[in-house]
């Protein structure tokens, strides 16, 4: 088909309402963050060009901690999201009777309001009655009552692994996907040629389901990189600011403590990473799709 | 799906191991509302008792009446709830619809870039955009309303639902829409006419995945851009059961329960459809 003038403008006219959408509230806010971040924006009624001041307070705080503790944070939820994700996708694939209704019960946390989900493990974590603690000392495993988000260590495990269970439907759906594109022939010539169903999955399915985790595990990141919500409503980056990510600090200092420049310089950092992210996500996958089509 | 070949039989261990796993991997995802659901089961005074008890004894529906007594708003906020997710889902579906055929159809100078640009908002959560958000949701007066919430909500939705439906009509011949405008149609009598029905399944699914997206995304704009308690979603609207003292967990729980029952009956009723729609989108990449 050629492509025609008026083509074109039917093609334009069809993205332009989307486009000025995005480019008003996305486009637009993040300029003015680059902007803000080299002011001192505040409540304060006028505000002055400051310079890169606000970037050199960054690593004058302890936000250099914050970063390397988001990182580590966000590593070891994606991974963990992956494991199980992987776990669930394969055990669901499996051809036995129920497996319909299994499907359907790994959604709840993926449909249910965020919010609510981190409140029922606000629950399961407190320490004098809920149930993890309870059920610990109902065994005989601990003691005394343990406050999970009441001491640090545990504290970042406890938010970890709320991020883990709300990302966790996607992820399995996702691969299960994946798992049932695999050509089911290339199954069974392996079973003819004599090969069990270990080795099956050892040399088909672990192989030809990497681009998918790959893929995953990047919008994984991107998603696990800017988790506010879980964090905010267990802990609010607590206690003493062992779970305060950067999404955490910075929404603390621009929004808590009203110090818009701070914050801003805070934010754009927050975009560079996120920047990298992406790009390293439109590499890879392009080269995944590059070499499948080869 | 084609009956299970011999390939697919298990052996009496293989079926316990999977349903072992089955069974572990449910536990963690179900766990929670299990818990909960006990919770609101159980009077106050068991909840705040050791040992710790799992199963509610005496328990009762009590929880279910007196939540509305407690927080007497509460309807409001699952009215707002439902409302915000209602309006974003339709205006994200209006934005979203001609762009994604646009991708799906018209290669032209800059479409890839373009389409790069769409999905990379995909990569920015509300929270790093707040502080713009917050001067451009002032400067348009909009504090406060319905607006602030909406607003905002809609544009980070669009990139997923522009990337599901662009998938989605990929798969539709290019036949169809040639033969017509081969006949003299116009493009946008081929899409509304010819694109639109056969695309149905796919704009359900994302008006579906839209919903849900602003039900879970009402946390951070809600607590920044609003504080009026007429206008709070059910997710901060849950907060009023946080007390001076202490939580009333079992009305918070049963709140939870009621705010989300009929989103979740609702998507159970489109399960099929749903995970039919995942799919396709996923696997074609």
């Amino acid at each position: 088909m050629s492509v025609r003038r008026s083509t074109i403008i039917f093609a334009w006219i069809l993205l332009l309402p989307a486009l000025l959408y995005v480019s008003v509230i996305v486009a637009y806010p993040l300029v003015d963050t680059f902007i803000l971040s080299f002011t001192d924006a505040s409540l304060k009624k006028t505000t002055k060009w400051v310079g890169a001041v606000n970037y050199d307070k960054i690593f004058n705080s302890t936000f250099a901690e914050v970063i390397i503790r988001t990182f580590v944070w966000t590593f070891f939820s994606v991974s963990i999201k992956m494991i199980i994700g992987t776990f669930g996708a394969v055990m669901l694939n499996a051809a036995v009777p129920g497996r319909a209704l299994f499907r359907v019960l790994t959604m709840p946390p993926w449909i249910v309001p965020m919010a609510i989900g981190i409140f029922m493990w606000g629950w399961m974590y407190n320490g004098q009655f809920g149930m993890i603690s309870g059920m610990l000392q109902n065994w005989g495993l601990v003691d005394g009552p343990v406050a999970f988000l009441a001491h640090g260590s545990t504290a970042f495990w406890a938010t970890i692994i709320t991020d883990v269970w709300i990302g966790v439907p996607l992820v399995t759906l996702y691969l299960l996907a994946s798992i049932q594109a695999i050509p089911q022939d290339l199954y069974e010539a392996a079973w003819t040629d004599g090969a069990g169903r270990f080795y099956r999955f050892r040399r088909i399915t672990l192989p030809l389901l990497v681009p998918a985790m790959i893929t995953m595990s990047m919008l994984s990141l991107i998603a696990t990189f800017n988790s506010f919500d879980i964090i905010w409503i267990l802990t609010q980056g607590g206690p003493n600011g062992d779970t305060t990510t950067m999404i955490i600090d910075t929404y603390r200092t621009a929004i808590g403590s009203k110090r818009y420049g701070e914050g801003a310089a805070r934010a754009v950092l927050i975009c560079i990473f996120l920047s990298i992210f992406c790009l390293l996500y439109f590499r890879v996958t392009h080269r995944l799709a590059s070499g499948e089509s080869r | 799906m084609s009956q299970p070949a011999l390939i697919n039989r298990y052996r009496w261990y293989e079926l316990a191991g999977i349903y072992a796993g089955i069974f572990v991997f449910l536990t963690f995802i179900l766990a929670p509302f299990v818990e909960g659901f006990l919770v609101s089961l159980k009077p106050l005074g068991l909840l705040f008792s050791s040992p710790y008890r799992f199963w509610p004894e005496n328990g009762s529906f009590a929880a279910y009446r007196s939540m509305w007594v407690s927080v007497p708003g509460f309807a409001r906020y699952i009215f707002n709830s439902f409302f915000i997710s209602t309006i974003v889902t339709v205006v994200v579906l209006a934005l979203v619809v001609p762009a994604a055929y646009a991708f799906a159809r018209f290669r032209f100078r800059g479409s890839g870039p373009l389409l790069a640009a769409f999905l990379a908002v995909n990569m920015f959560s509300g929270a790093v955009l707040l502080i713009p958000l917050f001067r451009l949701m002032r400067s348009f007066g909009v504090l406060n309303t319905y607006f602030a919430m909406i607003v905002p909500g809609v544009a980070f939705l669009i990139p997923s639902a522009i990337w599901l439906l662009r998938t989605y009509m990929m798969r539709i011949p290019r036949e169809l829409d040639e033969a017509a405008f081969v006949d003299g149609a116009s493009h946008f009598y081929t899409l509304r006419r010819i694109i639109l029905p056969i695309a149905m399944p796919g704009i359900t699914v994302v008006a579906i995945t839209t919903f849900i997206g602003s039900y879970a995304q009402q946390f951070i704009f809600a607590l920044t851009f609003n504080s009026k308690t007429e206008y709070m979603p059910l997710p901060i609207g849950l907060f009023a059961y946080f007390g001076r003292q202490e939580v009333i967990w079992n009305e918070l729980m049963a709140a939870s329960f009621v705010g989300i029952a009929p989103a979740v009956i609702l998507i159970f009723l489109m399960q099929r459809y749903l995970v039919a729609g995942l799919t396709a989108g996923a696997v074609k990449q």
